[in-house]
């Protein structure tokens, strides 16, 4: 509108870009996804294949005799990552080993983000949480580790040297 | 002197003409309307690609790795010294691990009297039948592995912390799942093996208290291991988990997405 003397708006000075625009300071360091990514993910997945494939070649998978039922092997063991429970079982009363140590280590695992309230990333600020979690991933990989290469007939104590690597992996 | 057309008597050398058939060929195949439907703009495969930051934007863009990836990422997500590889390795093994099982199972019966039997012969009588059983077996530990130190790598950067707390939570159920799948599978050549380290696994089931037995008695079919327990270790592995931790590794993958990509470096 206006009247017929002008305008009612003019352009006033010159302003700075930052004022008005969001312009962003930096614009982040970012790259591709092809190339970069997909070429090291390639890579990584023709290592990955190419490791098994070799390993594949020179190591058969176990096959004992058939399932027999009237034959206890000894030892029994449990898969391996199942180790640490069947290791507990040895040392508390089933109820505690079998059900109250896994389940509150997994429930404390899974809530972890919502326990650990400190927001900082940098290690130094996080000992506390960086010593607790080392000491609960190595309770299960020593507890694993035991039951995997020291365990021998009726789960007793033994060293590896003694039980030999066929006693271990079943080869 | 490529131009027949003005010289006709002097014909370019016989791999010159090769070359230029050659050519033609593939202009033919990249014009056409069937070779254009099937590769959007910006593919590689298109005629003309070049590699300009806009075509390589539209390969991400404008083809079905957009629902994996996005066009661009920070650069230090693509460090292999940040995320060591190890989800993507899990993600790999698991769809080795799904080749290779579906291989197997052309070769395998999931009965008492024919479980042993087929994997006995796997050995013997099908071509590349051990290697394949063998790629099976150690990748399905390498697996285990690898979620494992995905977990701790993800632990140790505190990539755990706001706003990725759910996916944290969805890792969990991924690595229950994978357990889950290890062991499923450990019962299916139904030997000593396995039968007696499922034995040792499912008893410690039983202690749960409340509803321990009833779930031992579920997933066994019975009082103990016999064949309704293969069966049903059976369709649990080779069916009901990998479906369930499919969907699992897409929230997964969707979140790290839209918690804003991978965490940033310490
Ligand atoms: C089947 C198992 C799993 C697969 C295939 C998988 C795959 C992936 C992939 C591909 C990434 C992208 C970054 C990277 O490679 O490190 C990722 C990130 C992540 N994963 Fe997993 N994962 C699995 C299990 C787990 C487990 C067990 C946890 C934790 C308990 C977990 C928690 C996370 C978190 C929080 C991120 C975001 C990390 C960041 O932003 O730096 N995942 N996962």
């Amino acid at each position: 509108m206006g009247g017929p003397a002008g305008n009612t708006h003019r352009l006033l000075t010159v302003v700075k870009s930052g004022s008005i625009q969001d312009v962003k300071a930096s614009p982040g360091d970012k790259v591709h996804v092809w190339p970069h990514l997909l070429a090291a993910e390639f890579t990584a997945a023709l290592f990955i294949t190419a490791f098994t494939l070799v390993f594949s070649l020179f190591i058969n998978a176990p096959l004992l005799e058939l399932a027999n039922h009237n034959e206890t092997p000894n030892p029994s063991k449990a898969p391996w990552y199942f180790l640490g429970l069947q290791e507990l079982l040895t040392m508390f009363d089933p109820m505690i080993a079998g059900v109250t140590i896994p389940g509150v280590a997994l429930i404390l695992l899974a809530f972890a983000p919502y326990i650990d309230r400190n927001t900082s990333l940098r290690p130094e600020d996080r000992k506390f949480a960086i010593s607790i979690q080392t000491i609960h991933l190595m309770f299960w990989a020593v507890l694993v580790i035991i039951g995997s290469f020291f365990r021998g007939q009726g789960f007793n104590f033994t060293y590896p040297w003694d039980t030999g690597l066929h006693g271990i992996f079943h080869l | 002197m490529a131009n027949t057309l003005e010289s006709p008597k002097a014909k370019p050398p016989l791999p010159q003409r090769l070359q230029n058939a050659q050519q033609q060929a593939a202009d033919w195949m990249q014009d056409s309307q069937f070779w254009t439907s099937v590769f959007r703009p910006g593919s590689i495969f298109r005629k003309g690609y070049t590699d300009s930051p806009r075509n390589r934007s539209y390969v991400i863009m404008n083809s079905v790795l957009y629902h994996l990836h996005p066009v661009k990422v920070k650069r230090h997500a693509v460090k292999v010294s940040y995320t060591l590889c190890l989800g993507g390795l899990s993600f790999f093994l698991f769809i080795l691990l799904t080749i290779t099982g579906i291989f197997l199972m052309f070769f395998y019966r999931p009965t008492d009297t024919a479980a042993w039997a087929d994997i006995e012969s796997l050995h013997t009588q099908v071509a590349f039948g051990l290697l394949v059983r063998n790629m099976h077996r150690w990748a399905a530990h390498l697996m285990v592995i690898t979620v494992f130190l995905h977990m701790a790598r993800v632990f140790y950067h505190g990539a755990y912390k706001a706003p990725r707390e759910f996916n944290w939570v969805v890792g969990v159920m991924l690595l229950q799942l994978t357990l889950l799948l290890a062991f499923t599978g450990y019962l299916l050549p139904w030997d000593q093996l396995a039968l007696w380290a499922v034995t040792v696994g499912t008893n410690m089931m039983g202690f749960t208290p409340v509803f321990g037995e009833q779930v031992r008695f579920v997933l066994l079919g019975g009082q103990q291991i016999g064949a309704e327990t293969l069966l049903r270790w059976y369709v649990l592995h080779v069916l009901m988990l990998p479906f369930v931790i499919v969907i699992f590794m897409a929230i997964h993958f969707w979140r790290v997405r839209k918690d804003g990509g991978i965490s940033g470096p310490l």
